[in-house]
């Protein structure tokens, strides 16, 4: 078997069965382990995708940020109280229709999709592709992320502090 | 042979997966995890067709997904704090206060 096909099944059936047990887990920390193994062959897919750039950031802000920050939240707000309640809300079936809806009209939509033919990247590499685009062609909307990174960070700030603190 | 349109279907099946759980659960912390999902859905997408067509410019836009998936995240996670010091309950279904 072509080792390209075995990977990139080994990692879709990483990152869509951490997404099904995240989504279905009672305890919320067993949920964002199951997060973090679908973020894992995400970053796998990336790799396979010859964007090296991308699979380091995941790595790096997805697992050891965000996921961390909802560990952390997990642990301020002990959520295991809810445990043993209903985990799905009573429209749940409305939810669900909605999904398969959207599912059934994206499918229908790809599976008449005709795609142009695919070209080779430039043979630079990926790092130095990245940075050439970013910084030339997207300066400006790199320097608003800047901004909206630290209007984020003052407000979570703001919202978690305690009052009168 | 993997191609582009693999990578778009396994895209799918991540949003699919993503909204469900957004629209079915009752605990604020799985919905933020399944907007994450949803964003990593749009982020394999974007990654595909840049490989695809030969132009960095998709992962430039992956990049800037993840930037706004932080602030979101932490805004997010900043107002789930706040918000069960008040009402001391993480369950969307118990959050009515606004509800008529």
């Amino acid at each position: 078997m072509n080792l390209d096909v075995f990977f990139f099944y080994a990692f879709s059936t990483l990152a869509l069965g951490g997404g099904l047990l995240a989504i279905t887990r009672r305890s919320a920390v067993h949920a964002a382990l199951a997060l973090m193994v679908s973020l894992l062959g995400v970053a796998g897919l990336y790799l396979l995708l010859q964007a090296e750039f991308l699979f380091v950031s995941q790595i790096i802000i997805y697992i050891g940020g965000i996921l961390l920050l909802f560990l952390f939240v997990i642990m301020l707000v002990n959520l295991d109280a809810g445990k043993g309640l209903r985990q799905f809300h009573k429209n749940w079936p409305l939810g669900a229709a909605v999904t398969v809806l959207t599912g059934l009209a994206l499918a229908v939509l790809l599976s008449r999709a005709q795609l142009p033919p695919a070209q080779p990247m430039p043979s630079t590499g990926n790092v130095e592709l990245i940075a050439d685009t970013l910084f030339q062609d997207y300066l400006v909307p790199f320097e608003v992320a800047s901004l909206l990174l630290l209007v984020a960070v003052v407000g979570s700030v703001l919202l978690a502090r305690k009052r009168g603190a | 042979m993997i191609t582009t349109m693999h990578y778009v279907a396994v895209s799918l099946a991540m949003l699919l997966i993503g909204t469900v759980g957004l629209l079915t659960r009752r605990n604020i912390v799985i919905i933020l995890m399944s907007i994450e999902l949803i964003l990593n859905a749009v982020n394999i997408n974007l990654v595909a067709f840049s490989k695809h067509h030969g132009n960095a410019a998709g992962q430039v836009f992956a990049i800037f997904v993840i930037a706004v998936a932080v602030a979101e995240a932490a805004v997010g996670l900043g107002i789930l704090l706040a918000l069960f010091r008040n009402r001391e309950t993480v369950q969307v279904d118990e959050i009515d206060l606004l509800k008529w």
